[in-house]
């Protein structure tokens, strides 16, 4: 179980993994999470789900590396197995025929929107799609989201591909142009999901946000997770991870982000000793 | 031995690691007695014909007769004797509240000490899991499958039995390591992972089969569990931690105590980085709360190299719900209890906990659990100085399980409304036990109820009973 079938370099900090999980992928729905450990002494790893097929039995997920645990998934090589693999967890996103939806994917964040994509084209909405990078050797995915969306508009923060602007540039202008835009998703980086809530907040247009707060179960068990959506605290795991991003406290799921920041930049630096004994034994 | 000899003898205590030791590892605090010293132990028994500490044990076990197979010498027979009703006696005999169960209605206890009954069940369990561990004879395949629900004491049991009667058992777990809290909350110190690894590994010899992994009310649901297995135990117990809803709690260094001690017992944090799971504990620590949660939390603390560990609790040391024991372990090794004090708000500075304003109380007249309500006194607050907070106020049943299944009903506390003497609930085939019913409890109650639901589901599959399902509420 859980073995990696397919692996595929999306940028130089981004890979995708195609891992079997059959039961998993008969459940999966767009805007769902699973969680894995890479080895026995792993921690548990809360990532979305970027794409399922049900008849294949397969979940697809897609890495940034970061840190160790993200690093140590990108070694790995089709074949190999994961220690365990939890899903689909989290409430799925609510997909209706809303009419006009724009969704903003920025970095990561491209990976969860493209099923969001596809279930909102399918329930019949008019789906436009921005997707964006720092810089175009970091965009990923743009003919697949082509394939699941009506318009697709793309930038670079640095221009080197693309239009240069943030994601939040266009979103602007669509909200401006006087079309009927009927709901905004937006998923990425907190902060850059914070000013596409700040964009679309004056123009009164419902934006759902997935909250990638730090999570240690995953099932509502340990609070880890908590955020502050409209002055209550939920838990993003079994709660979300989709929220109203205009009722998210941003500043405290900035913060709880960073709690163990120290901690991460020590499990990084023994993981990037190349000989170093935890190296070895991890693998 | 003369009876009037059996009760001169004094109770044994059991050694354990010095307090200033102790607090510098995770290792067991309890050793464990000798044979010498549990045969010694053993001679106390009187053997009374009414055993009332049989009737004292939720799950029934056959104390007189496991203890008079080991003071004879016979072991193996005491083994036998002690896991005909108990299929988790290192478990058992490490965490059970003995003093207010078997113990407590022990004959001796009237005049003097108890037998010993929990450290005699721990050594009879430690010595067959040394010398190999036995498997009894398992009734063949009645080809009905059973799915069990949570692999914590209650869904062990459950399953123990059920396997034991013949059944096909599947328990489906939410985590990657079954046992639940035995996993997850208690401690190491208290109760060695690799026992439990062990007992459930027997469980696993009769039959069980375990699968990690699997989240009820997401990746199924009781609806879809029902068309698969002939019928389902609910033993998800009471995994919800509740907060106290006060200014500040969602600083970091503001823990759940589940949260705590799932990254440190689940997943090992305090290996890190050894392991890959981190926890932040500071050198100032308050612990809300005093329950068993509460001490395991605070001695964790210790462990993990805080200073100073208060146990923060609004009531007064008589009304301490943690086991005597606990308190008694918690207060050598150095933790402070502040009785009568309450927390009002956590204080913070750049996202971080720098203290916690509290209030003192008084107590008032008893409230409906009968015991007296704490009352703020007007003007004490008072700020503590602390760097990481635990709550340790309870937990209630995750509502996660329970996601699309219609039918059940559960009371305003979030628990699963089920019969105390059948485990039925209201959905037909759908039985319930442990903390997922009574709400956070101990974890023989739980193997108690257990065992009260597999011998129901037993006689309802065997088509001895097909007695109406629950229609009257049962008081959680």
């Amino acid at each position: 179980m859980y073995q990696i079938i397919a692996k595929e370099t999306l940028t130089p900090v981004t890979k995708m993994f195609v891992i079997s999980a059959p039961e998993v992928a008969q459940k999966a729905q767009a805007g769902q999470f699973v969680v894995l450990r890479v080895h026995e002494k792993g921690e548990r790893v809360p990532l979305t789900i970027a794409d399922y097929d049900r008849d294949e039995g397969t979940i697809t997920i897609v890495v940034q590396e970061i840190g160790k645990s993200t690093r140590l998934l990108g070694q790995l090589e089709p074949g190999d197995r994961l220690a365990s693999f939890t899903g689909p967890l989290g409430r799925p996103t609510e997909i209706e025929n809303y009419g006009t939806v724009v969704l903003v994917g920025g970095g990561l964040g491209i990976a969860p929107i493209y099923p969001i994509c596809r279930s909102l084209r399918a329930a019949g909405n008019h789906v436009i799609a921005i997707i964006g990078a720092r810089s175009g050797d970091l965009l990923f995915w743009e003919e697949r989201m082509r394939s699941v969306t009506d318009e697709l508009i793309v930038v670079t923060d640095d221009g080197s591909y693309a239009r240069k602007a943030l994601v939040t540039v266009p979103l602007k202008e669509l909200l401006e142009s006087g079309q009927t835009i009927d709901r905004v998703w937006g998923i990425g980086p907190a902060i850059m999901m914070k000013f596409i809530a700040l964009t679309s907040q004056p123009f009164g247009v419902k934006t759902i946000v997935s909250l990638n707060s730090i999570m240690v179960d995953g099932t509502g068990m340990c609070g880890a997770c908590r955020v502050s959506v409209g002055g209550r605290t939920y838990f993003a795991c079994v709660d979300g991870p989709e929220f109203d991003g205009h009722l998210v406290d941003w500043d405290l799921l900035l913060s709880r982000q960073r709690m163990y920041r120290d901690d991460e930049a020590i499990a990084l630096e023994r993981f990037s000793q190349p000989e170093s004994q935890s190296n070895r034994e991890a693998r | 031995m003369a009876r009037s000899s059996r009760s001169s003898i004094a109770r044994h205590s059991m050694a354990e690691q010095e307090p200033s030791v102790r607090i510098t590892n995770f290792d067991e605090v309890a050793l464990g007695y000798d044979l010498t010293t549990a045969v010694e132990e053993a001679q106390r028994c009187l053997q009374c014909r009414h055993s009332p500490c049989v009737s004292g044990c939720p799950v029934g076990v056959r104390i007189p007769e496991f203890i008079k197979a080991l003071r004879e010498g016979d072991m193996w027979d005491a083994v036998a004797k002690l896991k005909d009703k108990n299929s988790l006696p290192a478990v058992c005999g490490r965490v059970c509240p003995q003093e207010t169960q078997c113990e407590e209605v022990c004959v001796l206890a009237k005049r003097g000490e108890p037998v010993a009954i929990g450290r005699l069940e721990r050594f009879v369990a430690d010595w067959e899991r040394e010398h190999g561990i036995r498997v009894p004879p398992v009734a063949s395949s009645m080809g009905k499958r059973v799915a069990v629900i949570g692999s914590g004491p209650a869904g062990l049991t459950a399953a123990g039995d059920l396997a034991k009667l013949g059944y096909d058992v599947e328990v489906l777990e939410a985590l990657h390591e079954p046992g639940g809290v035995l996993v997850y909350g208690i401690p190491e110190f208290r109760l060695p992972k690799e026992i439990v690894k062990i007992e459930i590994g027997y469980l696993e010899s009769l039959g069980v089969k375990i699968r990690t992994n699997v989240v009820i009310g997401r990746l199924y649901n009781v609806a879809e569990l029902l068309e698969s297995y002939d019928a389902v135990f609910m033993g998800t117990g009471a995994g919800l931690p509740m907060m106290m809803n006060i200014a500040g709690e969602n600083l970091n260094g503001v823990y759940s105590a589940n949260e705590l001690l799932t990254r440190v017992n689940l997943m090992k944090a305090y290996q890190f980085p050894e392991w890959d799971t981190p926890v932040r504990v500071g050198a100032r620590v308050a612990v809300v709360g005093a329950g068993n949660v509460a001490m395991d939390s605070a001695r964790s603390a210790l462990r993990l190299g805080a200073n100073e560990v208060h146990i923060v609790y609004r009531r007064s040391r008589e009304e301490v719900p943690a086991r005597a024991e606990e308190v008694h372990h918690a207060e050598q090794e150095g933790v402070i209890f502040d009785y009568l004090t309450n927390p009002v708000e956590i204080l913070g500075a750049e996202g971080w906990v720098t203290g916690m304003r509290c209030i003192r109380m008084s107590l008032g007249e008893p409230d409906a659990s009968g015991r007296r309500s704490p009352v703020p006194i007007e003007g004490s607050e008072f700020e503590m100085v602390v760097d990481t907070v635990v709550m340790a106020l309870g937990t209630q049943p995750n509502p996660l399980a329970f996601s699309q299944a219609p039918g059940l009903e559960r009371n305003r506390r979030g628990a699963v409304v089920a019969d105390s003497a059948t485990g039925r609930t209201r959905l037909e085939r759908v039985w319930a036990g442990g903390d997922i019913v009574t709400g956070s409890a101990t974890v023989i109650s739980a193997m108690g109820a257990g065992r009260v639901a597999a011998m129901d589901m037993h006689a309802y599959l065997m088509g001895q009973s097909r007695g109406p399902w629950l229609t009257a509420a049962e008081p959680a």
